[in-house]
């Protein structure tokens, strides 16, 4: 129940009272502010790095051909080595723990491409239609490479967003017409766009398509792959992976320039544990952040009390009850963490969002953030072990006889 | 009003034990002023602990106002501290950070009065006292005398049937020591019971009878034919 009367009381002792006040809600202000500004840098950091790996899909893995650099089994060493279809297939049908897969054919050094008088030099990149999983690329219109263009060798053309604005440039739909590229006429049938700006002034043909028309029968020229593997799985994978093709192109599997490997698995996984160790790191100094306001709030509660101890026993000896002592202690306390605690959460709130507009755009410090949960748990902790700390002594208090209390130093 | 038999008590510290009252009985009727005198040591600011239940007793019996006390609880004890004991003490005992017309209300907040109507009364009780045009001021602006006045302000405001002064007039000079008694004089003659723990004779003197304690007992009582009204009507 709301006791005016009460309150009156106790904010007349509070206002009167005002360095003692001041202590008291600074020590939990501070610890509040400093443990949303720890929290919310230690996820900018985070949102930071995640960003810069989103850009692909995490888990990839790319590999190719390379040159043999050891003699086996009666070949010299200097031999190129050549992946076809049946790699890919082999990869695709035989590998366990490969999610999507797709094959890359280089084709043609001149990659002016043309639409009726405009024209301009892309990258021209060849492939199977997991490919749009891999890179991470998103379709804006049209569709994708799919595996009708695959089989029957279409010449269809998916284009990015920056090559659609340089070749359409009246804002025609591009969905349908030809552009023509070495002379040859292919259909677009998609526009992509992906996050990063790099990968995104390319066009995108299927991979057997680009073989027939460049005479390269099942060549390829690369294979990438994600997996949903862990990074010590992915380990084996890569070991395994070696071994088979080793086997079937007969190399010795300890020959590394047979065939080069590149495992993003791996570094996302070093990443992740980057996170997961900057996570524990920021939990444990948030975690002794609230012990410390903890300890600064007992300490001023104790002291508060133990300086009011003559005033207590004349309120004792004037008819106060032990506890209406401990009610006017509890309440002070309560009223003093709970406002400056709500103070320290706005302000550490204000830095970060100051800091994220101030801050330069940085790839490793990203908006950051609190999860306003914790931020309302922690304060609602350090609220509570206010009182709890001034529960102590103010039970202690309320128990001194007046007596002890009144006696003169 | 205030009847005490055989009461003993005793202070523990560590394996010593200090016994300070040795089986004191004494009787108190309503409406009486006595003082109790006696050297340090002799156990008198002990019993006026007990007799206003600001301590506890080891043995005997105490009653005030018709209650048998002991063993109460605090809470009980508060109640009846706030009801029907008024305390007058030596070093005035006043909230350094409420001012005068807050520290005479302050019992009235523990009886549940609203702050207006409690400090309304409290002005009451302060012009009473003379004090009327000081009630902002803090304890640390006001006099020695003028602090006195405020406690026993206080001790008047819940009505109480007994007021216990501590040494009322310890910390103050002759002049003021006299208006101080004067005014307390003025409450006894209200009907309020009034009982003055002093080691000044001429305090003693002013009232009806006083109590030398020695030892953790009475010693003597002396009753004063001439009160300081007779002595002052001619």
């Amino acid at each position: 129940m709301f006791d005016l009367d009460k309150w009156q009381e106790i904010l007349s002792t509070i206002n009167k009272n005002r360095m003692r006040t001041f202590l008291t809600g600074f020590s939990v202000a501070w610890g509040i502010f400093m443990l949303i500004v720890l929290l919310g840098s230690g996820k900018g950091l985070q949102n930071g790095i995640n960003s810069q790996f989103r850009q692909d899909a995490v888990n990839t893995m790319w590999f190719g051909p390379g040159t043999t650099s050891k003699t086996f089994e009666g070949l010299k060493s200097g031999r190129e080595i050549r992946f076809t279809d049946e790699d890919y297939e082999f990869v695709r049908d035989r590998l366990e723990g490969v999610d999507k897969i797709s094959a890359r054919f280089y084709m043609w050094q001149n990659r002016v491409i043309s639409y009726n008088k405009e024209y301009g030099v892309f990258d021209l990149i060849c492939v199977h239609p997991d490919f749009q999983a891999i890179e991470n690329a998103s379709i804006a219109e049209g569709r994708y490479i799919n595996d009708i263009d695959i089989k029957k060798r279409r010449k269809v053309a998916i284009i990015g967003r920056p090559v659609k604005e340089a070749l359409f440039k009246n804002g025609k739909n591009p969905i349908g017409e030809y552009i023509k590229i070495n002379n040859v006429l292919f259909q677009i049938v998609g526009v992509f766009t992906d996050k990063n700006e790099r990968d995104e002034t390319r066009v995108y043909l299927p991979v057997s398509t680009a073989q027939m028309i460049s005479g390269g029968a099942n060549r390829i020229h690369n294979l990438s792959i994600t997996s949903t593997l862990s990074a010590k799985e992915s380990e084996e994978f890569e070991k395994k992976l070696r071994a088979e093709f080793a086997k079937r192109h007969r190399f010795d599997k300890e020959d590394m320039n047979a065939m080069w490997i590149s495992n993003t698995i791996k570094e996302y996984k070093m990443f992740s544990n980057l996170f997961m160790g900057i996570q524990i790191f920021v939990s444990i100094i948030g975690a002794f952040t609230i012990i410390a306001g903890i300890v600064g709030v007992s300490n001023i509660m104790i002291i508060v009390v133990n300086e009011r101890t003559k005033e207590i026993g004349i309120r004792k000896a004037i008819g106060a009850t032990p506890f209406s002592i401990v009610g006017m202690i509890l309440l002070e306390a309560v009223f003093i963490t709970g406002i400056a605690g709500y103070v320290g959460l706005l302000l550490g709130i204000g830095v970060l969002e100051g800091v994220s507009t101030i801050l330069p755009e940085n790839p490793f410090f990203l908006n950051p953030e609190v999860d306003f949960t914790i931020a309302i748990i922690s304060t609602l902790v350090l609220v509570l072990a206010g009182t709890f700390a001034g529960l102590m002594p103010a039970l202690k208090a309320s128990r001194i006889r007046p007596v002890v209390a009144l006696r003169d130093e | 009003m205030i009847t005490i038999k055989n009461l003993h008590k005793s202070y523990v510290t560590g394996s010593n034990s200090l016994h300070v009252l040795k089986g004191l009985s004494l009787e108190i009727e309503e409406g009486e002023m006595v003082s109790i005198m006696g050297a340090s040591g002799s156990g008198k600011s002990t019993l006026l602990n007990v007799l206003g239940i600001l301590d506890n007793y080891d043995l005997g019996e105490y009653h005030l106002n018709g209650i048998f006390i002991k063993d109460i609880s605090e809470t009980k004890a508060a109640q009846l501290r706030n009801q029907t004991i008024g305390f007058v003490f030596q070093s005035f005992n006043l909230i350094s950070f409420k001012n005068a017309m807050e520290n005479v209300a302050l019992p009235l907040y523990y009886q549940g009065v609203n702050r207006r109507k409690r400090n309304q009364i409290a002005m009451e009780y302060l012009d009473r006292v003379g004090l009327k045009d000081w009630w902002m001021h803090l304890p640390s602006e006001l006099s020695g005398g003028q602090k006195q006045r405020i406690a026993i302000a206080r001790s008047l405001i819940s009505k109480p049937k007994v007021i216990l002064a501590d040494e009322p007039t310890g910390a103050l000079d002759s002049v003021t020591s006299m208006e101080v008694m004067d005014l307390l004089q003025e409450i006894n003659d209200e009907g309020i019971t009034m009982l003055i723990v002093t080691h000044e004779h001429d305090i003693a003197l002013r009232t009806q009878r006083s109590i030398k304690l020695k030892d953790g007992v009475i010693e003597t009582i002396t009753y004063h034919k001439s009160t300081y009204k007779a002595v002052s009507s001619f």
